[in-house]
């Protein structure tokens, strides 16, 4: 550090060094951390460190041609549709027509179901299908659609509700 | 008794060390800190495990609110393309726009949530003024009456030939018919390609994804 040369007296220590008269430096540091941490606190709390991410999704384009469309064995389909109070209904391949195979869950379980279809499924048949109802909402479908990235679901489709799924969501929450 | 004068000593402690540390951290901290752009839209956004980062440039904009309304914005830097996205929609509608509100679009922050009908009296307030008023969000949930899908229309126009990011915001809480609504003005208008902001979330242990990634960071390891 460079110090002051203050002349003055004293007796010569040797040549060229001057003592000068000792002037305590010492400051009290205890405000200035005080203000340093107040001021970290001021920051920490202000601070945004996550930036928003954002999802990917590539909609397919609405054929009217047959045979343009993606062909799925109706076997390899797995159906959620989303319902609300986060409630989530699932059924495989078609829906019988008496809605036995139709079944309930939430979206602490519908993983579990994702992977077990995958895992029973040739690859090239698996399909999800996410139909939300009009009283899903969108969180219900950004986390269907996380769930696909999630178990690694290659194909997958967002698609209008039928009437016979809808009157089905209703029958089963009423009956609870 | 003999009296017992405890002794205080004082413990003077260097403080130096402590004060390099905090601001240290400081000066950190100034640093690293983005200041959340006061949004007059609250929207609480869902979790994903997308770990792309939202694109802040070439913008277009889409919140949907919690009670399912939906505004329009384009980010601050793309004035050229704001201006020509108010300019047709302008012309289409024959809205009687002036210079004035057109400027008033081009501030910064400024977003659009009302009806062709109503744009040029909202556009005419102040920020201030726009506080205080209720607006009702563009209409997208008559489908024969979409808005969005000509703001849509509009926003590719004004885009022709540059790179446009197709954002959408919505609020947890939003119901799911008015992002139905969103997507089909996308879908009218061939944007097949939108990405929906949320905020970060780990991945889940012991699913496909998480151990994908985990196959990855250790190829990557084995690289180095």
């Amino acid at each position: 550090m460079a110090e002051m040369e203050t002349g003055g007296g004293g007796h010569k220590k040797g040549p060229g060094v001057k003592k000068g008269k000792k002037l305590s430096t010492r400051v009290d540091l205890t405000p200035m951390v005080d203000l340093g941490f107040l001021l970290i606190t001021f920051f920490i709390f202000t601070t945004t460190m996550s930036q928003p991410t954002a999802m990917r999704l590539n909609l397919p384009k609405d054929t009217e041609k047959p045979e343009d469309q993606n062909k799925v064995k109706a076997s390899g389909a797995l159906t959620l549709l989303l319902a609300k109070n986060d409630k989530v209904f699932y059924y495989e391949g078609e829906l019988a027509p008496d809605g036995s195979n139709f079944k309930s869950a939430n979206f602490k379980e519908i993983r579990q179901e994702i992977i077990n279809k995958k895992k029973n499924t040739d690859p090239k048949d698996f399909m999800v299908i996410i139909k939300p109802n009009k009283e899903s909402t969108y969180k219900n479908a950004v986390d269907a659609l996380d769930e696909m990235t999630i178990n690694d679901v290659k194909r997958y489709a967002m698609v209008d509700i039928f009437d016979v799924e809808n009157q089905l969501i209703k029958a089963s929450e009423g009956a609870k | 008794m003999p009296k017992h004068k405890v002794v205080r000593k004082s413990t003077p402690i260097d403080m130096t060390a402590m004060c390099d540390v905090a601001f240290l951290l400081l000066a950190f901290f100034i640093l690293t800190t983005k200041f959340k752009p006061s949004e007059a839209l609250a929207v609480v956004t869902p979790n994903s495990v997308s770990n792309k980062i939202a694109p802040q440039k070439d913008v277009v904009l889409i919140t949907i609110d919690k009670d399912g309304q939906v505004y329009l914005s384009v980010s601050d830097d793309n004035t050229k393309e704001k201006r020509a996205l108010l300019e047709e929609i302008n012309n289409q509608n024959k809205l009687g726009l002036t210079e004035a509100d057109i400027k008033n679009f081009l501030n910064s922050g400024s977003y659009i949530g009302v009806p062709f009908a109503k744009l040029k009296s909202y556009l005419a307030l102040t920020p201030e003024e726009l506080k205080k008023t209720k607006i009702e969000g563009i209409p997208v949930l008559d489908s024969t009456n979409n808005q969005l899908t000509e703001w849509m229309r509009a926003a590719a126009t004004a885009f022709a030939g540059s790179k446009m990011n197709l954002l959408v915001k919505g609020d947890n809480a939003s119901k799911y018919p008015s992002f139905q609504a969103v997507i089909n003005a996308f879908k009218k208008n061939d944007m097949m390609k939108f990405q929906m902001i949320t905020n970060p979330e780990a991945v889940p242990a012991g699913t496909e994804l998480y151990k994908n990634n985990m196959k990855l960071q250790g190829e990557a390891a084995a690289a180095e």
